[in-house]
């Protein structure tokens, strides 16, 4: 068993695309209309084959009032590996991006987290060597 | 409100907090857990640390401040100052500087 996908829920998957890809640099690789919304699947120009991360659309009603609760809290949905978490902040800062807690070396981790401009906050993270 | 500030800086954790906000202002909850996770190796639940924060709000050494989705902490150390100036022996003030004091 492995793990092939992983999801964010986006309140704009046009939006979230861009972002995605843009302003974080991953890769479109999936792209099928569904209905209403499409199936979206981004992946690391670092990791072609490794896991897809799906741009879920957010319209059960549950999912709306779950992601503000965290965002409220500045609790991550979920966390990406980066080589340098401070270089990676400062790259993202001057793209813009917002971020709700600046880079914070805990030992033998180092994490930061940014908003992802689509209703989620993101953590990236790095291991000392 | 005096013994709130007494009550709330009585707990280590909540000293630890209020440490760790003075390194850094507009912290969430999730920073502030983490810090006291991390570095201080103190494994609360999210809740008590909520619980932490809501003693510390009501004695009025944090603030929060809602931007948006978004909700940070901040430091306020104006309590501490009505505390200190409780025992602080002032210098004597020197009545020529003063007329309009009665002798």
């Amino acid at each position: 068993m492995r793990i092939n996908l992983a999801s964010v829920f986006v309140d704009d998957q046009d939006k979230a695309l861009r972002f995605y890809t843009d302003v974080l640099g991953f890769v479109k690789q999936a792209d099928i209309p569904l209905g209403e919304d499409r199936w979206i699947t981004v992946v690391s120009p670092e990791e072609p084959e490794g896991t897809q991360l799906v741009l879920e659309p957010s319209g059960h009603p549950a999912v709306v009032p779950f992601k503000e609760a965290l965002v409220k809290d500045g609790i991550p949905y979920t966390s990406f590996a980066v080589d340098d978490v401070h270089a990676e902040f400062g790259r993202l800062r001057e793209l813009g991006v917002r971020f709700t807690q600046e880079p914070l070396d805990m030992g033998p981790v180092t994490t930061a987290v940014f908003d992802d401009t689509c209703g989620n906050l993101i953590q990236i993270a790095h291991q000392a060597v | 409100m005096e013994d709130d500030v007494f009550k709330a800086l009585s707990d280590p954790t909540r000293r630890t907090i209020l440490d760790e906000l003075a390194e850094r202002p507009e912290q969430t909850l999730f920073e502030i857990c983490a810090r006291l996770a991390m570095k201080h190796q103190l494994s609360l639940s999210r809740q008590a640390v909520s619980q932490h924060l809501a003693v510390l709000e009501s004695a009025g050494l944090v603030v929060t401040r809602r931007e948006g989705r978004y909700k940070f902490h901040n430091l306020d150390t104006a309590p501490l100052e009505h505390i200190t100036e409780r025992w602080i022996r002032r210098p004597e003030r020197d009545p020529s500087h003063d007329p309009q004091e009665s002798p």
